[in-house]
């Protein structure tokens, strides 16, 4: 419970020079998707590098969450190519995206309220018992999962959880987005996706989220955060990704942008410029 | 900016833990129910049992009166295994007791029509269960017609098939295969007669419990019920999930109407009308949520042998018929309005 008085991280601290060199872990560009009449990507780049966390901020109607879908697999992009690791990929659904190591936080978590903790960390990729009980009569070894889940949620600093027998539903908000987390750190291994995950949380259970991703971004597994909350973004963000109707229109360091700037090219007050995007 | 100092505005002395007042008995209650579903409908039985044992005394609790309490709710059993699998994915299905009487017409019409061997009659009857069970949960998953209008339509249609099939007739047990009369023979054992059908049902039960709650389906099955989109996300295929459900629950219908042959001794495409209703009635008041997700189905046999107590006691208690019906309603509401209060434990 008692997470160390973590201040806002300094930026600068960051390691985004001396990976320059070495290939950006996720590469999309001119993502574009259409609804109809409504175009919610016009063509959009996106490119996270290795070790970092990567702010993608806008304002309602901006992109971010087809942007993010595109990502995941949970949304076929029109146009556009999306690369992971140097290779070209085409997600046809979140199967396709989790395959190739990415992970992703939902919004509304993807957390089944009725189904206990272990289930809920493995869901959708249960753990079966070895040989045939495993592959031919499809059983599951409820004991395995129950002990992974222990040992990753103690990893992640989890157990005040009180008993993994607890439906989901029994948990707080803050403790459920905590088993949304949990299973994306314990199966991405290229990319964690978050989509607003301090959106519904006390100022306490933001923190401990905060504490989360950092911790990811630490494991080695680069992070994109989608959030409306500036303080949170300029806390835990290496580079900030500005989208807006519909495109990139910003890409920087944290450290070289404030958050009044931020907002301006977020909301139009003011217009970007060529020092603004650095892939 | 720090959570200790938010904390402080607040007023809370820092390292002081945060202590949660005792819950209440209410909601003590609750959690009791929310973690152990089956202790409501248990409860109802046992105490169903114990009121009739005192008014009615040993006429109710022979072995004899039990065992006939039994076999009448085995058909209600069976199908409601299948009601179950479908409530869990957060369905309904209102076809049920029409799939189990056309299945028994089709393998009637092959074995005493055609001359087909009765085994393989029988196996043919199941067959177009499955195949039953296939046309509803293609139109819910291809054609995404709601569970609820999709099985009104096929109830329709299999009754109007059923009553085609057999040309309106009953065919006589004299006429049937011995195999098909089987599941309703008896043997004797702790004092009563008991029939092969109301082995096979508990045995019925046993294993899609089973199934359920240990392998890779059963756990699909329930998270589907519990957040489609969630299942979808996390890499499930909740078409497929669905669509063998329905498939599954058509052909457990099919086995349901082997066993109302066995009961009623005949085929005739007029009975087992009750059992849509009563099936429905069995999954709810045994705790399984219509909202899809969570329940048993030890639930449904609760619930089940509760209709059948109530039915029975009240009968020899000689209550008009009437105030059967109006227990049974009483029970169902009440089941709900208990599933309805422990889903909101935890806010």
């Amino acid at each position: 419970m008692t997470s160390p008085g973590r201040g806002p991280v300094p930026a600068a601290k960051t390691v985004t020079a001396p990976d320059r060199g070495s290939l950006p872990v996720l590469v999309a560009r001119g993502l574009t998707k259409r609804y109809g009449h409504v175009t919610a990507l016009g063509g959009t780049d996106l490119t996270l590098r290795r070790q970092e966390v990567l702010a993608v901020i806008g304002d309602n109607g901006a992109g971010k969450s087809t942007l993010i879908k595109c990502l995941s697999g949970a949304v076929v992009p029109d146009e556009g190519t999306i690369e992971v690791d140097g290779r070209q990929v085409a997600f046809r659904g979140p199967l396709d995206a989790r395959a190739a190591g990415i992970e992703t936080v939902y919004q509304h978590l993807a957390i089944a309220p009725a189904r206990d903790i272990a289930a809920n960390l493995y869901l959708g990729r249960e753990l079966r018992r070895k040989g045939f009980a495993g592959w031919g009569l499809r059983l599951l070894d409820r004991k395995a999962m129950r002990a992974n889940t222990r040992e990753l949620l103690d990893s992640l600093g989890l157990l005040t959880i009180q008993s993994l027998d607890q439906a989901a539903e029994t948990l707080s908000g803050g403790q459920r987005q905590g088993i949304a987390v949990a299973r994306a750190a314990a199966f991405g291994s290229r990319v964690v996706i978050m989509d607003e995950p301090t959106a519904a949380l006390g100022v306490k259970e933001s923190r401990k989220v905060l504490d989360l991703i950092l911790e990811i971004k630490n494991r080695g597994i680069p992070v994109i955060l989608i959030s409306h909350d500036m303080p949170h973004v300029f806390e835990v963000a290496d580079r900030i990704h500005i989208q807006r109707l519909g495109r990139r229109i910003a890409c920087v360091p944290t450290a070289d942008i404030t958050m009044p700037e931020a907002v301006a090219l977020m909301t139009g007050a003011s217009q970007p410029g060529p020092e603004h995007i650095q892939d | 900016m720090s959570t200790n100092q938010a904390i402080d505005a607040r007023g809370r002395r820092v390292g002081e833990p945060l202590t949660t007042p005792p819950p209440a008995p209410a909601a003590r209650l609750q959690r009791l129910l929310h973690a152990h579903p089956l202790i409501g409908p248990a409860l109802v039985l046992v105490l169903a049992c114990v009121l009739f044992s005192l008014l009615i005394g040993p006429r109710f609790y022979q072995p004899a009166n039990l065992s006939l309490v039994v076999q009448q709710v085995q058909i209600i059993g069976m199908v409601g295994v299948a009601q179950t699998l479908v409530i869990l994915t957060a369905g309904i299905d209102l076809s049920v007791a029409a799939i189990m009487v056309f299945t028994t017409v089709v393998a009637a019409q092959l074995a005493v029509g055609a001359g087909v061997p009765a085994a393989l009659a029988l196996l043919a009857g199941f067959a177009a269960g499955a195949a039953c069970g296939a046309v509803n949960g293609l139109l819910v998953t291809r054609f995404r017609v709601p569970p609820f209008i999709a099985t009104l339509g096929t109830l329709n249609v299999f009754g109007a098939l059923t009553l085609l099939l057999s040309e309106s007739q009953t065919v006589r047990g004299a006429d049937l295969p011995a195999l098909f009369l089987w599941p309703g023979q008896t043997f004797s054992a702790f004092g009563a007669d008991i029939t092969y059908g109301s082995v096979l049902v508990l045995v019925a039960f046993l294993f899609v419990a089973h199934v359920l709650r240990r392998t890779a389906w059963g756990e699909h099955v329930h998270v589907t019920g519990d957040t489609l989109e969630g299942a979808r996300l996390s890499g499930i295929r909740t078409d497929r999930v669905l669509l063998s459900v329905y498939v599954i629950a058509g052909l457990i219908c099919a086995v349901a109407g082997w066993f109302l042959i066995g009961r009623v001794g005949s085929v005739s495409p007029f009975s087992g009308e009750n059992v849509n209703l009563s099936s429905i009635t069995a999954v709810v008041i045994g705790g399984t949520s219509l909202f899809g997700g969570r329940g048993h189905v030890a639930g449904t046999l609760l619930g089940a042998l509760i209709v059948g107590v109530f039915s029975n006691g009240l009968t020899l208690a000689g209550v008009d018929v009437l105030w059967q019906t109006f227990s049974i309603g009483v029970l169902v509401v009440a089941a709900v309005g208990v599933d309805q209060w422990t889903r909101r434990v935890g806010g």
